[in-house]
């Protein structure tokens, strides 16, 4: 019934750093499959690119041969032999509802990211969007033409989002930014270091003039019937409602740790974020695992691409290529840096949902109910917040952020699957 | 959105519609429903819509071709797919 598959080295994501590690990997001769739960390569920030690098790399990733699978759910993951020698590590993942087995003596997770939401009144309403998020959809063909659209949250997502509609029709009525002017001002001024950054920033910063960009601004409420009307910002000092059909709200990005921690990768703290610790060759602490992009720290496209070639090569016995992509990698963690340091979130954005605030949005669960709990683990068992199917992927760094409970677990099936899939193993 | 001269003939909810190749589920749903009426009802009744749009949140369950709880957003279209929500 479960279809296996062996290959040397199997890649968890095909996003930049995935697919960056796959053309390393494959280059050095390698026998690489590269899995992505889209049908499609790209990731989030490649999402149906068919231009520029996104179209450089694929072209690199289809000369190297590769073995791609699109349309795959990694559910479970294990090291079926260990040692340093020739570890093996199985994947279980469901693929057009039929269980397949992944097994290779190297695993890359290049896992990504996903958004940091934060509740406040009125998040759940429809066309209440994350800012990636809205551009992921908007990508796969949801209407954004002639909508009034508000961008809120913070980091420069934010910025290169509000372009995306506005070159697609759509209407951007405002950008409240939570970080302050002066903490942004800083981080363009430091750009100067990366001219590509720097060349994108500017033509941000011309595409968007004549839109009103507010800085020390956050969303406390959305209000709509059925849907989203308007939003309510504030600067802590005094509040306005603005009129939109959709808001693109998102606080910056969280690295996916599921994966990783089912197979025992040692994870530290970092930026104040929780990531996956590896070495200088992205190997993580568990033999035969190597780990590469968001998840070893938010960094952006160009970090993920260093350390997907760096963990391609490594886990291909390919040193030396690895080692020269070293100082290019710490080259751009130095801006990663500074990007967390200028978009810190503020302390008022602990407090924006209320009492009566959905904060788990698959069980309908109220901050009153989460809150009256000691722990993540008692919430889970008396309120059944983080129970439902994403597993508190939303709901979790949520009440990290606004409880300052450690909330990571990961529990295999990691996704939903069908109970053929379990059956068969 | 892939630009193409494709189209791809749907079902939602027993009402047919066509939609440009390479559209997910999820977008048709929004597309077909001129973005107004929930995708989704929540477990205590509240309408809900897509959220994530990249297959985390599962705002956007939908069934479809009679397999439930499909993530739509990672789903894309294809020729004859029938998709069942239950918001609208």
């Amino acid at each position: 019934m479960v279809s296996d598959h062996t290959h040397d080295i199997v890649i968890v994501g095909a996003g930049p750093a995935g697919i960056a590690a796959a053309c390393a990997a494959a280059e050095s001769g390698a026998r690489v499959a590269l899995l992505d739960e889209n049908s499609g390569a790209g990731g989030q920030i490649w999402r149906r690119a068919s231009t520029g690098p996104a179209a450089k790399w694929l072209a690199r990733a289809g000369r190297a041969g590769i073995e791609f699978f699109g349309g795959v759910a990694v559910y479970s993951a294990r090291v079926a032999t260990s040692g340093a020698a020739s570890p093996r590590i199985e994947l279980l993942a469901e693929l057009s509802d039929e269980p397949h087995r992944f097994s290779a003596n190297r695993v890359i997770l290049a896992v990504g990211a996903r958004e940091l939401f934060l509740p406040f009144p009125g998040w759940t309403l429809p066309n209440v969007f994350g800012v990636g998020g809205l551009q992921a959809l908007a990508k796969g063909g949801m209407p954004i033409a002639d909508r009034e659209i508000l961008v809120a949250g913070s980091g420069p997502l934010l910025l290169a989002v509000a372009e995306y509609v506005q070159t697609h029709s759509g209407r951007v009525v405002g950008i409240a930014e939570q970080a302050s002017a002066a903490a942004v001002r800083r981080f363009a001024a430091g750009l100067w270091r990366h001219p590509k950054k720097l060349a994108q920033g500017l033509r941000l910063k011309a595409a968007l003039v004549g839109i009103p960009y507010w800085n020390n601004a956050w969303p406390t409420e959305a209000d709509g019937d059925s849907a989203l009307r308007r939003v309510r910002l504030t600067d802590g000092w005094r509040s306005w409602w603005v009129r939109c059909e959709m808001l693109a709200c998102g606080f910056g990005l969280v690295p996916n740790l599921q994966l990783p921690t089912l197979l025992g990768c040692r994870t530290h703290q970092h930026h104040g974020q929780r990531v996956v610790a590896v070495d200088e060759h992205q190997r993580t602490s568990i033999a035969g695992v190597f780990c590469a992009g968001e998840p070893t720290g938010i960094g952006g496209v160009d970090v993920a691409l260093a350390e997907g070639l760096i963990a391609g090569y490594s886990a291909a016995n390919n040193s030396l290529a690895a080692m020269a992509h070293f100082a290019r990698r710490d080259s751009e963690r130095g801006l990663a840096a500074r990007m967390h340091a200028a978009f810190q979130l503020r302390p008022e954005l602990r407090r924006l949902a209320d009492d009566g605030t959905i904060v788990c949005r698959c069980e309908d669960v109220t901050l009153r109910a989460v809150a009256s709990c000691e722990s993540w683990r008692e919430a889970k068992l008396l309120t059944r917040c983080g129970m439902g199917p994403c597993q508190g992927r939303i709901c979790g760094p949520a009440i990290e952020h606004m409880l300052g409970w450690p909330v990571l677990d990961a529990r295999p099936p990691l996704q939903p699957v069908t109970i053929g899939t379990l059956a068969a193993l | 959105m892939k630009t193409t001269d494709d189209s791809v003939s749907i079902e939602i909810n027993g009402l047919s519609g066509a939609v440009a190749a390479g559209t997910t589920v999820a977008a048709a749903i929004a597309l077909l429903n001129n973005v107004r009426a929930p995708l989704r009802t929540s477990v205590t009744g509240m309408p809900r819509g897509a959220l994530c749009g990249m297959g985390v949140c599962h705002e956007c369950h939908a069934t479809i071709n009679g397999v439930a709880h499909r993530r739509s957003c990672l789903v894309e279209c294809m020729p004859g797919m029938r998709i069942h929500t239950d918001g609208l």
